[in-house]
């Protein structure tokens, strides 16, 4: 039997996608099929006084065209926020409705106004240019900074605070504080980013009059989970009348969880058109307005230390700006994903994190590959680094000197998070092995004789993964559980189908997690196919973020196998006429503990079909449901340093060389997880060097909403990456697995700009640290030198 | 509306269209070719590149009637009687795809490199692949991929 269980093998779903039959939402159209486009607001704040509609109803082609005032006349809901965020002195977050199609105001550049259906998508997007919106503008707000001071984006929220939060011991850190022989201070800014998966969203409602039944097919990394939210929250649907199929999915990273306006509207405009399928695909530009963007915090964070530089305290006070409205988790990112990280690796015994939260004129900002660890990490790891060169202590040594140590798990921190496993102290030697610290100083010099500013940067990060344990989440505030389902079937003939309720948009599961199985069965993994996306096939399901699939998803895969070899047991005992508790299994086989009595499963999966002569007492079929919720987060870490060579002449940082050690647990398919590390360092470099989403300070207009103007990572902007593991496995759950989705996105950020401050010899630099402010940096730090 | 006519993956077509379709639509809409992707408006990601009379194009960047009388190929016609072309089997090889978006484009462009620079070092890939974004893979494998696929090219 091939053992797949842990193997580079290649992937089940590469063929379709290289000979272009990948399935995605764009590529589906459905018989008699109107096309929608949504009319948005050129404004960042404004009334809406009117919407004259009447113009582009006369146009060609069009079917209908759908206002706020429409849904509102319906009953439409608003769209929820989904994680109830409690503040400093005990209240609610303020939660102001977030309407699918715009009421009365609309509150950033790229808000819905109205929805123009058509024959064709040119004429859609003909007669969406008809559309009259009066406006009477209002000032806007957009920067982070500005927030608390500017002008009110919601009645409901006064200085512009959706909450005021924070977490650990005040009165610990003050006092940590007040003994310290030191104390080190950063001041950060985390970019907001916009997530640009290639494939853009798009989504086709369909209502059947017939059954009263609705399909919506989506770019989701959650079908269920946007089924839920839809039928419950915002149109009231019965969940059973309604199917969301999320087919092959072009790359989510967090920005494909959400339950939008858009889907929502397509559904609903199927239903008022008795029956039309309405079909919707964003255009990039309306990627960069209203996907859900991430990150953008600013932060002050300090660390007090004691002259050996042992962390005694810290302290962390952050901005985040959660934009116009809250998306379904964006409570949840700078709190629950980001104050309770603030330990990172470290034993700092006393921290405080105060969090408040604001609403902008700006895009809704939510959970972005990492959600809430990148910014912890990104304050951690800078702040970690600043100590080390305020005290003249070597980076790696101040890591080494506060490292929580391998006997010390299950670690619980002063902010919430139980730990429960990691040797932190051997990725960090591991990387510096790989990266030959030893002779840094040599390659700074020879840099240095060519004219150019080395740098080398550490990033010691940890995440909690595995999202999440139910009980967990529901006494911080989440509305919904976070478990995961799996149903595992054996077919009559032999083969098996598994239907996973997690989600693959780039991830391979269809691979994985057929290793995986075939590893339990003793079969190959060509013989296991992996059913996603379909809340029709699927039994039920939360999805993909958080790094969850395999440690959560793949939990509930391998609790369903040890239902089917259960199952087997009570088959095979009755045909080998022996009783259930002597009935062993082992790679695919049954057998009577101690004889040479045995059935293949196989056989087994045939006789449940076959059940020619069971007794009454063995139902037949070999097909199990399981659900799995974790008891506890996962805590994936790793060290990744990166080693920069500037131009200070043309302001360029090259990346001379990139090493990442991480410990993702037990991995299955080393392939897809150097994969995954890769792409979400370069997300990382692309936060560091290049990324930036700006708004105008004056008009609030989106400054950067194309390709033109929003630099993408191309692929000469980075190098090759030199990826070693590490691996402990998870304690908890049966795969042992800790989720490597997010980790490169959380190191990358930290490693690069520590390496850029270093080689500049300044702090004094924000992300990104594109070509001009290095080069402007690094001017003025020749300039004396050159006077 | 006008009529193109092309021959697309060695078939000859023809169509009415709109004079404003682009080559891209035409290609999706009317061929029903759906491998060939559209990642955004501004003619940078390369989720649509075919290669028209033999080098590759942005078919979101040409109108269909541009390529009227042209020899157009699209990823569907790339791996002939079931064998996948090396450029493809290489990207399998070497996990050079992941959710699979940008790959038509990327292989299609690639595709192109090779016939150019039969031995492309690692700078001149990454060179070339300014035209196409990936947000998945980091380009890492991507880059492994193309060269590989230029070894087995040359034989
Ligand atoms: S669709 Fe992006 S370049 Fe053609
Ligand atoms: S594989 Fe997803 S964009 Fe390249």
């Amino acid at each position: 039997m091939p053992d797949t269980g842990a193997q580079r093998v290649l992937r089940k779903e590469d063929n379709r996608f290289l000979t272009g039959r990948g399935r995605y939402t764009d590529d589906f159209n459905r018989q008699g099929q109107a096309y929608g486009v949504f009319v948005r607001s050129e404004m960042a704040h404004a009334k809406i006084k009117s919407v004259d509609t009447s113009q582009a109803e006369q146009a060609p082609g069009v079917v209908a065209v759908f206002t706020g005032k429409d849904m509102e006349a319906d009953g439409v809901g608003s769209l929820p926020c989904g994680w109830t965020v409690t503040d400093r002195h005990g209240n609610p977050h303020k939660a102001p409705p977030h309407w699918p199609l715009a009421r009365d105001k609309v509150r950033y550049v790229g808000d819905q106004v109205a929805f123009v259906i058509a024959e064709t998508d040119a004429q859609a997007r003909d007669a969406a240019e008809l559309v009259a919106v009066d406006y009477e503008p209002l000032d806007a707000v957009v920067e982070t900074g500005k927030a608390l001071n500017g002008p009110q984006v919601h009645e409901e929220a006064p200085d512009n605070l959706c909450f005021d939060w924070e977490i650990g011991d005040k009165q610990a850190t003050d006092d940590a504080f007040a003994k310290a022989d030191h104390v080190s201070k950063v001041e950060l800014v985390n970019n907001r980013l916009v997530p640009n998966a290639i494939e853009p969203r798009a989504a086709i409602g369909e209502y059947d009059p017939g059954g009263d039944e609705y399909t919506l097919y989506s770019t989701s990394q959650n079908p269920h989970l946007l089924r839920l939210i839809l039928c419950a929250f915002v149109l009231n649907l019965p969940e059973h009348k309604v199917r969301v199929v999320a087919p092959d999915v072009g790359g989510g990273f967090g920005s494909k969880i959400y339950c939008y306006a858009e889907e929502t509207t397509c559904v609903w405009a199927s239903k008022k058109l008795d029956g039309r399928p309405v079909k919707w695909v964003a255009t990039r530009t309306e990627a960069f307005q209203a996907d859900a963007h991430g990150r953008d915090h600013i932060t002050t964070a300090e660390m007090a230390l004691d002259k050996d530089g042992k962390f005694l305290g810290m302290r962390v006070d952050t901005i985040a700006n959660l934009g116009a409205y809250l998306s379904n988790f964006s409570t949840a990112v700078p709190t629950y994903l980001y104050g309770t990280l603030l330990a990172g690796q470290y034993k700092t015994p006393a921290i405080h994190g105060n969090v408040k939260a604001v609403f902008t004129n700006t895009a809704p900002v939510d959970a972005y590959r990492g959600a809430g660890r990148p910014e912890a990490t990104y304050v951690v790891e800078r702040l970690v680094e600043r100590c080390a060169r305020d005290l003249n202590i070597d980076p790696a040594e101040i890591r080494r000197r506060n490292f929580v140590q391998p006997d010390e798990f299950p670690y619980q921190t002063p902010v919430a998070l139980t730990y429960d496993s990691g040797q932190y102290e051997l990725a960090l030697d591991e990387a510096l092995k790989m990266i030959d610290y030893r002779n840094f100083a040599q390659r700074r010099q020879e840099s240095e004789r060519r004219g150019k500013l080395r740098g080398i940067g550490f990033s010691a990060y940890i995440e909690a993964c595995g999202i999440a344990p139910s009980q967990v989440v529901g006494a911080l505030g989440a509305g919904v559980g976070l478990w995961e389902s799996a149903q595992v079937r054996f077919n009559a003939t032999g083969s098996i189908s598994v239907f996973t309720g997690s989600h693959s948009h780039g991830q391979g599961h269809e691979t994985t997690f057929a290793q995986m199985v075939a590893d339990k069965f003793g079969t190959d993994y060509n013989n296991v196919d992996i059913v996603h996306g379909d809340t029709g096939r699927i039994p039920m399901g939360m999805g993909t973020y958080g790094s969850r699939s395999l440690a959560v998803g793949g939990s509930a895969i391998l609790r369903a196998c040890d239902k089917v070899v259960e199952k087997g047991k009570k088959i095979a005992a009755h045909m080998l006429e022996a009783s259930v508790d002597d009935i062993e299994f082992d790679q695919g086989t049954f057998r009577v503990a101690g004889t040479d009595k045995q059935k293949s499963i196989g056989e087994i999966a045939f006789a449940a079909y076959v059940p020619h002569d069971f007794p009454q007492d063995v139902e037949p079929g070999l097909d199990e449901t399981a659900f799995y919720d974790p008891a506890n987060f996962t805590y994936p870490s790793g060290v990744h340093i990166a080693e920069v060579e500037i131009d200070p002449d043309t302001g360029e940082t090259q990346i001379a060389d990139w090493v990442a050690v991480d410990d993702f647990g037990r991995v299955i398919n080393p392939m897809i997880v150097e994969g995954q590390v890769h792409g979400g360092i370069a997300q990382g470099v692309g936060q560091a060097l290049l990324e930036n989403t700006v708004y105008d300070p004056d008009s609030g207009q989106l400054v950067t909403g194309s390709y033109q103007d929003y630099t993408m990572p191309r692929a000469d902007d980075l190098p090759s990456f030199r990826v070693g593991m590490t691996e402990t496995p998870c304690p908890h759950n049966p795969v042992g697995a800790k989720g490597c989705g997010e980790a490169g996105a959380i190191a990358a950020p930290a490693a690069l700009m520590n390496a850029i401050t270093d080689a500049l010899g300044t702090e004094d630099i924000q992300m990104p640290a594109t070509r001009e402010k290095v080069w402007r940096v690094a001017q003025q730090r020749l300039a004396p030198a050159a006077e | 509306m006008p009529t193109v006519t092309m021959t697309v993956n060695g078939q000859q077509v023809s169509r009415d269209v709109d004079p404003r379709t682009l080559l891209v639509d035409f290609i999706r809409n009317e061929l029903h070719l759906t491998g060939t992707h559209v990642g955004c408006d501004t003619s940078q990601c390369g989720a649509c590149v075919v290669h028209v009379d033999g080098t590759s194009q942005k078919a979101c960047t040409m109108l269909a009637m541009q390529a009227d009388g042209c020899e157009v190929a699209t990823i569907e016609g790339l791996a002939k009687n079931g064998e996948l072309h090396p450029m493809q089997a290489a990207f399998k090889e070497h996990h050079g795809l992941q959710c699979g978006f940008c790959t038509p484009g990327m292989v299609m462009s690639a595709v192109d490199l090779v016939q150019r620079n039969p031995d492309p070092d690692e700078h001149e890939v990454r060179e070339w692949l300014e035209g196409n974004i990936c947000r998945c893979t980091g380009y890492h494998n991507i880059v492994k991929a193309i060269q590989h696929a230029a070894k087995e090219m040359r034989g």
